[in-house]
C-alpha cells in the first residue's frame, strides 16, 4: 500500500508515528513538507524566544524518519493532486503515486484585509521562520501591538515582551479577551493581571488602517484614535490550508476547510484529511489534541481498525504570561439550563466559575483564571458526568470544616475517564500499565505516552500510579525527589560506602538530572553529618539553603540575623558589652531569644564577615541558628546558686552544648539541663532533656515544642555524667542515620516501629550491637569541629561571597528598607 | 564569539567570580540581575534578581537545579521555583520573571540588556 502524506506539521508527524507503531507490515510511505525543517513543536513555538533552539523544538530528527523507512522530502510543497492518476506533483517537479493520500496541511494565519497590512514590521506568528523575522526586527522596535486577543494573540504579546518590546498593546475586536474560552468577568480579571505585567489591552477596537511609509509607524482605528507602533503581529484567527483540495475538486466548507467524515475521509475516499485543515461537522479544531485524535482515526481507516473520530472537547488549560487560564465543557451556559457558581478573589487575581445542571447533579462546564490547579479534576468530573457532592460548591472551594476534598479525587473516576487528552490515555489504561509493572511516571510516559504532551495531567497520572500500587498492597517507596531514587537513609549508606564528599559527586554517582531545592540541602546535610567538613567547601555551598550558604538566617527584606553561641545561656558582662557594641555599630535590632541567647537582626550580607570578625575576636563562635544542627542547650542556674539545685546544671549544659555544636542532623536539635525536678529549663520539651536526681541524671528524649508539642520520654535514669553523654551520643547518631529529612526526633520516634522500647533497647541495651560504632562516629564528628564562621572570615575566597553585588562588592542592596520600632529598627513589611 | 563593541552586551564579571552551580547578583545601572553558572550543564543563565512573590531581591541566592529537563532556580524565601530558560513560575501562580542572554568570552561574562531597560 502506497501512502503519501502532504504536510509535515504536528499532526502529520503524529500520523507517521502512529502508523509505524500500529502497522504490522512494512510501509511504503512518503511525506512531503513545505517548511525547510522536519516537524517541530508548534505549541511551544514561543520558547524559541527563550532560547530553545529549532533543533530542540523538533519532534524527531531526520534520522528518525529514515530509521522507520519513511521517505521525508522537506522544502518541497505539493502543488497539484491528480485524482484520476492518483498522483501528486511537487514544486520541484517530483511526481509520486498513492493508494491513499493524507492531507495534513494545517492552517495559515488569517490576515484581515486592512489597508497597509503589507508594510514592513507587520508579522504573523505561525512558523519558526516567522519568529526569526520578528527577532531581527524587534531590536529596532519600541512599541508593539498584536491584533487579536485570543489565545494565540496573547501568546504573541508575551513573545514581544520577551523580545524586549516592553510597551506592547493587544487590540481585540470583541468586547473581551479570549472570547471563545472565557466570559466577561473572567476576561476583566485576566485583563487586570496582564496589565499589571505591562501589557496594554484595548477591547472593542477595530483597526482601520496601518500607517507609515514603507514600514509601519502606527495604527488607526475605527473610532479615529491612533496608536503609534513600530511592530505589529497579526493573530486574528486561522485559515485552513485547503487550496490543494479545492483545486482538485474535493468538497470544502463555505468558510474553508476540507470536509471529512468520522473516518477522516474526504469526498474522495482515497484521500483523507486531518489536523487543522480538516472540517468535521462544520468545525475546525484549532488545537493539537483533537488533531492527534484525528491521526488515530486515520490510522484506523488505513489499517482497517475500529477507532473513529467522534468530535472533541475544546477544553483547554494554559499559562498565559504566567497566569493560569482554563475553560472546560460549556463555559457559558446560563439561564434555565444551568446554575452558575462563581468564586472571585480580586486580591489574589483568582476567578472561578462552574456551571451546574439545574438538579445540582452534573457539572456542565466552567472557567478558571489565576489558579487552575483543579482543572484536571473538574474536567474529568464534567466529562464523565461524575455525580457532584451534595453541596456542589465544594468542588470549587473544598469541603469546609470536613476532612474530604469534595469527593472528586482520582478514586471516584471511572476507568474510561480520559486522563491524558493529548495522547488519549484513560484511567483504566494507566492502572493496567501499573499492574503490568510500570511503577513510575517515567515508565508510564514510556509505555503509553501519557503525560508527554502538554503535561497538564501529570499530577493525576502520579495519583493513579500511587493509588493503584497501594491498592495492590505494594509499598510505595519513599524516595527523595526526581533526582534520587533512594530514601535518605539509603542514600546516606551509599555516600558513606563510596566515600563521596561533594554534592556534585553524589549526584553524578547516584542521581540523575541536575538536582533541586529538595535534594541539595538534604545531601549537603548528609555530607555534613558523615564527615563534618566545612559546609562551604568543595562546592557544597551552592547546594545549601540560603541560610546555610551564608551562615545566617535570611530575614524579610533580604538581611540576615546573627546569633552567636552562648552555651548554656551563660555569658560574661564583657561579652555582653561586645554584643552591644557590635549591634550599635552595624545598627542591628537585638532581642533575647526563646533559646537563652541573643539574636541580632537586620545585618546586610556584606557586613556579616566584619560583624563575625569582631564577635570571634571577643571569643564568640557561630550559634548555628541557621543550620539543621544543634541549637541551644538551655540550662537553669542549678546547684551553684539555687537553693534546690542538686547538681551543676549550667556546667553540664555548657559541656554538652560544646560537645554537639556544629553537628548536622535531619532537623535541628535542642537540649536542656535542669538542676532538679522543678524543671526550670523546660528540658522535657527538648530533643534531649536532662534532669538532675539525687543519684545522677535522668535522660529524657524526643520532646518537641513547635506546633505539635510533645513531652520527652524517659530513656534512662540515675546516670553518671559519662554514661549520660554516651547514651546521648548513641541516641543522636542513631537519629542522624535513620530519620527522614526534616523530621524532628519526636516525629521520628512516633514513626519508629516498636517506639520507645525499641529505642531504649538500641541505645541502652545495645540490642543491634551498634553502640560502639555510633559512639566512634559521634566522636569523630566532635573531633572535626571548627567554627565555620571563623573559617569563613579567615578565607578570602569564602569572604568574597558575602557581598550583594558581584561587580560592586562595597555597595549594599539599595532596596533593603527598615521602619522604626521602640528605638530600634524592624524590617519593612512586604508587599 | 562576542562583539564587545556592540553596546548591547554589558560586562558583568569574570567566570571565577561566580560560584559553580550557583548565582551572584550583578548591578547594571539600577537593575539587579541574577547570574547563574550552571556548571553541570555547561550553561549560563540570567534573570531578574527580584522574586515576584514577595518582591525580594533574592533569586541570585537561590538554589539552582532541574525539573525534568527544565533548568530552574528556587527562591530562598518560600521556595517558589522559576524556569531559568523561560522565566516561567514552575510552582504556584506567581508571574514569570525576566530572563536575559548571557555570553562568556575569554573568561569574561556579558549580559544582553536592551537600552530601554536601562
Ligand atoms: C529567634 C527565635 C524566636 C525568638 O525571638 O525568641 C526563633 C526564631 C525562628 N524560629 Fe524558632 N525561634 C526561637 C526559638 C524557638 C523555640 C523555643 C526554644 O528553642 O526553646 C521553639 C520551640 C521548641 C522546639 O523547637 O521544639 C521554636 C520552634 C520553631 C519551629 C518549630 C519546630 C517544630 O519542631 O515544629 C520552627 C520551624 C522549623 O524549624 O521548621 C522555627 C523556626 C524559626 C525560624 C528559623 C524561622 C525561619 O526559618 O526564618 C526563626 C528564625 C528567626 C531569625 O531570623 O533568626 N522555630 N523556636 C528563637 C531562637 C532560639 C535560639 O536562640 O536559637
Ligand atoms: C504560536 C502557537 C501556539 C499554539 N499553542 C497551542 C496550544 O497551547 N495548545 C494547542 O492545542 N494548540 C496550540 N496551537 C495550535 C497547534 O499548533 C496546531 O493545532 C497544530 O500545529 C496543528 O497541526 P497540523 O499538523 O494540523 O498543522 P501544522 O502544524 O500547521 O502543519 C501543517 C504543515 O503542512 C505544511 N503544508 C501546508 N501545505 C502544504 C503543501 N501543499 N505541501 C507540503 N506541505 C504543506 C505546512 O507548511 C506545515 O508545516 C498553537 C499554534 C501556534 C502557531
Ligand atoms: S514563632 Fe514563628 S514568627 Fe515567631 S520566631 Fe518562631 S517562626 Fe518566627
Ligand atoms: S519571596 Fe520568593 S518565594 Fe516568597
Amino acid at each position: 500500500m502506497k501512502i503519501i502524506i502532504v504536510g509535515n506539521g504536528m499532526v502529520g508527524f503524529k500520523l507517521c508515528e502512529k502508523l509505524v507503531a500500529k502497522s504490522t507490515k512494512s510501509l511504503d510511505l512518503i511525506v512531503f513538507g513545505e517548511e525547510m525543517r522536519p516537524a517541530y513543536d508548534r505549541v511551544h513555538l514561543s520558547e524559541f524566544f527563550n532560547g530553545k533552539s529549532a533543533e530542540e523544538l523538533q519532534l524527531a530528527p531526520s534520522s528518525w524518519y529514515a530509521d522507520k523507512g519513511i521517505e521525508l522530502i522537506i522544502g518541497d510543497p505539493i502543488l497539484e493532486i491528480d485524482r484520476k492518476a492518483k498522483s501528486v506533483r511537487s514544486y520541484l517537479g517530483r511526481v509520486a503515486y498513492y493508494d491513499y493520500l493524507i492531507l495534513a496541511t494545517g492552517s495559515a494565519a488569517f490576515v484581515p484585509p486592512i489597508p497597509g497590512i503589507e508594510k514592513a514590521g507587520v508579522f504573523i506568528y505561525r512558523t519558526i521562520e516567522d519568529l526569526v523575522l520578528m527577532q531581527s526586527w524587534a531590536p529596532k522596535a519600541k512599541t508593539g501591538a498584536v491584533i487579536g486577543g485570543g489565545l494565540l494573540g496573547l501568546e504573541a504579546a508575551k513573545a514581544m515582551i520577551d523580545l524586549g518590546v516592553c510597551d506592547t498593546h493587544v487590540i481585540e475586536f470583541a468586547p473581551r479577551l479570549m472570547p471563545r474560552q472565557i466570559d466577561d468577568a473572567g476576561s476583566s480579571l485576566l485583563q487586570g493581571k496582564l496589565e499589571s505585567l505591562g501589557l496594554t489591552i484595548h477591547t472593542s477596537k477595530n483597526t482601520q488602517e496601518i500607517l507609515g511609509e514603507s514600514a509601519i509607524s502606527g495604527m488607526q482605528f475605527q473610532d479615529e484614535s491612533i496608536l503609534p507602533v513600530d511592530m505589529l503581529v497579526i493573530s486574528a484567527g486561522i485559515k485552513p490550508r485547503d487550496e490543494l483540495a479545492r483545486a482538485c475538486g474535493l468538497e470544502v466548507g463555505p468558510r474553508g476547510g476540507i470536509v471529512v467524515n468520522q473516518y477522516m475521509q474526504t469526498s474522495d475516499h482515497h484521500i483523507l484529511a486531518i489536523g487543522e485543515c480538516a472540517l468535521y461537522e462544520g468545525m475546525i479544531y484549532g488545537l493539537v489534541a483533537p488533531g492527534y485524535d484525528m491521526a488515530e482515526a486515520a490510522v484506523s481507516t488505513l489499517l482497517g481498525l475500529e477507532k473513529t473520530f467522534q468530535g472533541f472537547d475544546m477544553s483547554t488549560k494554559l499559562k498565559l504570561i504566567g497566569v493560569d487560564v482554563a475553560s472546560f465543557g460549556d463555559p457559558f451556559v446560563t439561564g434555565n439550563d444551568a446554575h452558575t457558581i462563581v468564586f472571585e478573589d480580586r486580591n489574589k487575581g483568582i476567578y472561578k466559575r462552574v456551571n451546574i445542571s439545574p438538579d445540582g447533579k452534573e457539572l456542565l462546564g466552567g472557567i478558571l483564571i489565576g489558579d487552575a490547579d483543579q482543572y484536571n479534576m473538574l474536567l474529568q468530573t464534567c466529562k464523565n458526568k461524575v455525580v457532584l457532592p451534595p453541596n456542589p460548591e465544594d468542588i470549587l472551594l473544598g469541603a469546609r470544616g470536613g476532612e474530604h476534598d469534595g469527593g472528586a479525587g482520582v478514586t471516584s473516576l471511572p476507568d474510561e475517564a480520559v486522563i491524558c487528552s493529548c495522547e488519549a490515555v484513560s484511567k483504566g489504561d494507566i492502572s493496567s500499565h501499573v499492574l503490568e509493572g510500570a511503577a513510575t511516571l517515567d515508565d508510564i510516559k514510556k509505555c503509553c505516552k501519557a503525560g508527554t504532551g502538554c503535561g497538564g495531567c501529570v499530577p493525576m497520572v502520579k495519583d493513579i500510579i500511587n493509588h493503584t500500587l497501594k491498592a495492590q498492597g505494594i509499598y510505595v517507596r519513599n524516595v527523595i525527589c526526581e533526582h534520587f531514587e533512594f530514601s535518605r537513609q539509603e542514600l546516606m549508606d551509599l555516600i558513606r560506602l563510596h566515600d563521596l564528599r561533594s554534592y556534585d559527586e553524589v549526584l553524578t554517582v547516584h542521581g540523575q538530572g541536575d538536582g533541586c531545592e529538595t535534594c541539595k540541602p538534604l545531601v549537603a546535610s548528609i555530607l555534613a553529618s558523615l564527615w563534618n567538613e566545612l559546609i562551604l567547601d568543595k562546592g557544597n555551598d551552592t547546594a545549601q539553603d540560603s541560610n546555610d550558604r551564608f551562615l545566617a538566617n535570611i530575614q524579610k527584606g533580604g538581611t540576615y540575623s546573627v546569633v552567636p553561641r552562648i552555651p548554656g545561656g551563660e555569658i560574661t558582662p564583657d561579652k555582653l558589652i561586645v554584643i552591644g557594641q557590635v549591634a550599635k555599630e552595624f545598627n542591628l535590632y537585638t532581642k533575647i531569644t526563646g533559646g537563652q541567647r541573643i539574636d541580632l537582626f537586620g545585618a546586610h550580607l556584606s557586613d556579616l564577615p566584619t560583624i563575625w570578625e569582631q564577635l570571634i575576636a571577643a571569643g564568640f563562635e557561630s550559634g548555628h541558628a541557621y543550620g539543621k544542627a544543634l541549637r541551644t542547650v538551655k540550662s537553669c542556674v542549678g546547684s551553684t546558686w539555687c537553693r534546690f539545685g542538686l547538681h551543676d546544671s549550667v556546667s553540664f549544659a555548657i559541656q554538652i552544648e560544646e560537645r554537639y555544636r556544629g553537628i548536622r542532623a535531619p532537623h535541628k536539635i535542642k537540649g536542656g539541663v535542669s538542676g532538679c525536678i522543678r524543671e526550670c529549663s523546660e528540658a522535657q520539651s527538648k530533643d534531649f532533656g536532662i534532669i538532675a536526681t539525687e543519684k545522677g541524671w535522668n535522660l529524657h528524649v524526643c520532646g518537641n515544642g513547635g506546633s505539635k508539642p510533645q513531652h520527652a520520654l524517659l530513656l534512662a535514669s540515675d546516670l553518671d555524667s559519662e554514661t549520660c553523654i554516651r547514651y546521648i551520643d548513641r541516641f543522636l547518631m542513631f537519629y542522624i542515620k535513620t530519620a527522614d529529612p526534616l523530621t524532628r526526633t519526636a516525629t521520628w520516634l512516633n514513626k519508629l516501629e516498636g517506639g520507645m522500647d525499641y529505642l531504649r533497647n538500641v541505645v541502652v541495651n545495645d540490642s543491634l550491637g551498634l553502640g560502639a560504632e555510633l559512639e566512634t562516629e559521634m566522636q569523630s564528628l566532635v573531633d572535626n569541629y571548627v567554627c565555620e564562621w571563623k573559617a569563613a572570615v579567615e578565607n578570602p575566597a569564602f569572604r568574597k561571597r558575602f557581598s550583594h553585588f558581584v561587580n560592586a562588592p562595597e555597595e549594599k542592596d539599595p532596596t533593603v528598607q527598615f521602619d522604626e520600632l521602640r528605638e530600634q529598627k524592624m524590617a519593612k513589611a512586604w508587599k | 564569539m562576542v562583539d564587545t563593541m556592540n553596546d548591547k552586551w554589558i560586562h558583568a564579571c569574570s567566570v571565577q567570580d561566580v560560584p559553580e552551580n550557583g548565582g551572584v547578583c550583578v548591578k547594571v545601572a539600577d537593575l539587579q540581575i541574577a547570574l547563574f553558572h550552571f556548571k553541570r550543564r555547561g550553561e549560563w543563565y540570567a534573570t531578574q534578581n527580584e522574586c515576584p512573590h514577595r518582591h525580594q531581591m533574592a533569586l541570585s541566592r537561590g538554589m539552582i537545579g532541574s525539573q525534568g529537563d527544565e533548568p530552574k532556580v528556587a527562591c530562598p524565601f518560600h521556595k517558589k521555583t522559576f524556569s531559568l530558560k523561560t522565566g516561567e513560575c514552575l510552582s504556584g501562580d506567581e508571574c514569570a520573571i525576566k530572563t536575559y542572554q548571557v555570553r562568556v568570552d575569554d573568561d569574561q561574562v556579558f549580559l544582553s540588556i536592551t537600552d530601554d531597560e536601562l
